[in-house]
């Protein structure tokens, strides 16, 4: 494969780790980073090895422990994914790498699918591990390669920053020739190097340190920084990331010229920075998110006396919050040079229109789980949660709290700790729970907590795309492989209620529900249901229901069960189920008056 | 106004689950295969399961993929009030094809909002625009599977990208199934001619 493709940034991405001659991948999914995994485990042919594992910290200990053998090494993951393997990931600094090993994050400015909107930038000031960060989809492939390059060369993992607008743009890709494999696979036994005990740690911190200036120079010229100063102008622009083709877009519309320093190094190009500013009498720096770069510009600025004016987020001239775009940075560049701008506000639009958040889809087992427990357990309950598809309850009422991936089960003990007298019901995926809710509910089980946990087993990591999990008996590849059983694992922890239940069977369900409430401890209960979309892929088929309209009173009680295929006729009066109807018949067991039953044939 | 850093600048509204992905796909596609540069900016994850869904699509350009505030040349809108959510990014008298069939909401179907009248929505949006609105669910179900709702719709905009009809209808054959390709190619046709002068 060579030549010119429109694709998707991951997949992109994912053919600059091919191009790479990558040896070992390993990830946790998480939007917008996923597809960088499932593009490479769904190839026909591969010389690589490739999972996803359970979660991130296990993914960058699999991707650390095949460095340390040698072999190159991708781990993907989402920014909130570093939070969990920043243990391993803060040591690795000082043991460093053999082969090249790559921390590929994507961060998601906005939160446009995520539970907030850090900057990973910081974790590699923090950790004083190498980041590059592209600006379009091209770099994001090309830097691939090189990043395995210096991370061998230097002996350090690379971090990888990417966002959602790299990961989920579109653009036309110039594809290179796949680099031969050469990294021969042998761990060699060097106890100063792969044991973190203190003695070698205090000797790796400085080693670390002392590296940090090799790496700075070598990226200062690594390409990746590019500088063009206009003698001309006594304006200029610091940028990085998509912010910086936003930044040109922004120039032009303006139309002034300005020297230009795109940065997609960290650490930064201190020399570029500084020949910058020597040319310029005011400079703004245009960053998503954090002022990590901005900060760092003050510093150089000071240390050689510079009087150039530097704006940026510090002075409020753009956001410290969100995603930036063409207007945004219209807007700071104006303010910052005193020029008019033509600064664009949406039109006013007076017509009121319905907001439309996504839902659980029609069919969705969680739906009727949801059904259950609140008939069950009544509103006087507290209900935390935790991160899925079935975090869209919230429109439900089931959802009370939400914190980040695993807590639902801790924060649920807590919340009990603390005296709280309701009772206490929290919901888990079947992803989430292997990802980190397992230690959350042996802490549960062996401090004494008196609590409901029910795990949402849909058979797969639905919200992410579908990626399977150590439930399902199945690979990244599709290969078949042991299925983790929840109820046997959920006991030999010590949990004395375990049941399993089928939440189409929602009689059933409430029976065990009933059951669970009552027991005094932790009980856990399985609602274990195919997720419908991964079911209909299957080609399991249900007979869709209708509405009878002579039996229907027009009561409503189905249309608050959020169901996107169930309408309500204004003028009838009656209900109706439309096209989007999978047969999951939960809204005829709802149904007061029978008035919902399967189409006739 | 629009951009001259673009040659055509595209927003795709809709609902997930309607097909915009595909639409911008085939679109983006059939201009990489024209040689030209393309970027595009998706709605991926949280979003997808059936809430407002837009998409951007920047023919002939080399920037970032979103587009600037009120500049995009036109627009394709799967759903009426998903026209009107996004009209602020289309440049006064930009073309704006849309679809008149309405998806309703869980807001609405459990009547926390009230869904405007589809007919108001063209009214406002002509002030303003060079509007083409049509019920593209009845040319989709015409063609002969409600499923080319988005196909009908790309039809309807081919005349105006600057993209050769016959490359997208041969981007059409390459990128949906097999057997549905008789199908969508109807639907493309029937679209097409709501926009044909």
């Amino acid at each position: 494969m060579s030549g010119r493709e429109y694709m998707l940034g991951n997949v992109a991405i994912a053919r600059g780790i091919v191009e790479g001659a990558v040896d070992v991948v390993s990830g946790y999914p998480g939007t917008p980073s996923s597809e960088i995994v499932d593009t490479l485990a769904s190839m026909k042919e591969r010389d690589f090895y490739i999972e996803w594992s359970v979660n991130e910290k296990v993914a960058m200990e699999v991707a650390a422990g095949a460095s340390m053998a040698g072999a190159r090494s991708v781990v993907t993951m989402k920014h909130v994914g570093l939070n969990v393997a920043a243990d391993p990931l803060m040591t690795l600094a000082y043991m460093g790498v053999k082969g090249g090993m790559v921390i590929i994050v994507a961060d998601d400015p906005s939160c446009h699918s995520s539970q907030n909107e850090q900057d990973s930038r910081r974790y590699s000031v923090f950790s004083q591990i190498p980041c590059l960060e592209p600006s379009t989809s091209q770099q994001a492939k090309d830097m691939i390669p090189y990043a395995f390059e210096l991370s061998e060369k230097y002996e350090i993992p690379v971090i990888f920053r990417s966002t959602t607008r790299i990961s989920h743009g579109k653009s036309d890709i110039e594809l290179a020739p796949i680099k031969q494999k050469k990294n021969e696979v042998k761990f060699e036994k060097n106890p100063d190097r792969w044991v973190m005990v203190p003695k070698n740690a205090r000797v790796r911190h400085p080693h670390l340190l002392s590296i940090q200036q090799d790496i700075r120079g070598e990226l200062e010229v690594s390409g990746w920084n590019e500088l063009s100063i206009e003698a001309e102008s006594t304006v200029g622009i610091i940028a990085c990331g998509t912010a910086a083709v936003y930044a040109k877009e922004a120039l032009d519309r303006l139309g002034i010229t300005a020297s230009f320093l795109k940065i997609g190094t960290y650490p930064i190009p201190e020399d570029s920075v500084r020949q910058l500013l020597a040319k310029t009498e005011q400079v703004i720096v245009i960053e998503e998110l954090e002022p990590v770069i901005e900060d760092q510009c003050k510093v150089i600025a000071r240390d050689v006396e510079f009087e150039t004016e530097i704006f940026g987020k510090t002075d409020g001239l753009l956001p410290r919050t969100g995603e930036f775009n063409v207007d945004i940075c219209i807007g700071g560049i104006a303010k910052a040079f005193g020029i008019d701008s033509c600064e664009c506000k949406p039109a006013k639009q007076d017509m009121e229109l319905p907001v439309r958040p996504p839902a659980m889809c029609a069919g969705c087992s969680h739906r009727g789980t949801f059904h259950v427990m609140k008939k069950v357990f009544g509103e006087d309950t507290v209900f935390p949660s935790d991160i899925g598809c079935y975090t869209l309850g919230i429109q439900h009422g089931t959802v009370d709290t939400t914190l980040c991936m695993g807590a639902s089960i801790s924060v649920a003990s807590g919340i009990y700790d603390a005296g709280e007298e309701k009772p206490i019901c929290c919901t888990i995926g079947d992803s989430t729970f292997f990802h980190t809710g397992i230690n959350s509910l042996m802490n549960a089980i062996y401090n004494k907590s008196d609590i409901t946990v029910l795990i949402l087993d849909n058979r797969i990591t639905a919200m992410t795309g579908h990626q399977p999990n150590p439930g399902m008996g199945k690979t990244a590849t599709r290969e078949p492989t042991v299925e983790v059983a929840f109820d046997k694992l959920c006991s030999a922890m010590g949990a004395e209620f375990v049941e399993v239940v089928d939440p189409y069977d929602m009689a059933a369900t409430e029976d065990v529900l009933e059951r669970a409430k009552a027991h005094e401890g932790v009980s856990v209960v399985i609602a274990k249901r195919a997720c419908v979309i991964s079911a209909a892929r299957g080609g399991i088929r249900y007979t869709p229901f209708m509405v009878d309209t002579d039996l229907c009173k027009g009561c409503r009680k189905c249309l608050k069960f959020g169901c996107p295929a169930i309408e309500f006729d204004e003028v009838s009066k009656k209900a109706s189920i439309n096209s989007m109807c999978s047969g999951c018949g939960l809204c005829a067991e709802i149904c007061t008056f029978n008035a919902i039953m399967e189409v006739k044939k | 106004m629009t951009s001259d850093l673009s040659n055509f600048d595209l927003v795709i509204a809709g609902v997930g689950g309607q097909g915009a992905v595909k639409v911008s796909d085939i679109i983006g596609k059939a201009a990489v295969s024209e040689g030209m540069d393309v970027r595009a900016a998706e709605t991926h994850g949280m979003a997808q399961r059936g809430g407002s869904v837009v998409n951007y699509v920047r023919l002939g350009c080399e920037l970032g993929s979103l587009i600037p505030c009120g500049s995009a040349h036109g627009m394709l809108s799967l759903e009426p009030v998903e026209a009107m959510r996004y009209i602020h990014d289309v440049a006064k008298d930009g073309i704006v094809v849309m679809n008149t069939s309405p998806i309703y909401p869980i807001t609405v179907t459990s009547g926390q909002c009230t869904y405007p009248d589809p007919q108001e929505i063209v009214a406002r949006l002509e002030k303003d625009y060079r509007v083409v609105a049509f019920d593209a669910v009845a040319l989709a179900r015409q063609a002969g599977n409600m499923k080319t709702l988005n196909v009908v719709m790309l039809g309807a905009i081919s005349s105006y990208l600057p993209i050769p009809v016959d490359t997208l209808v041969e981007c059409i054959r390459n990128m949906v199934p097999p057997k549905t390709i008789g199908t969508n190619l109807e639907a493309f046709r029937l679209g097409r001619e709501t926009t044909r002068q």
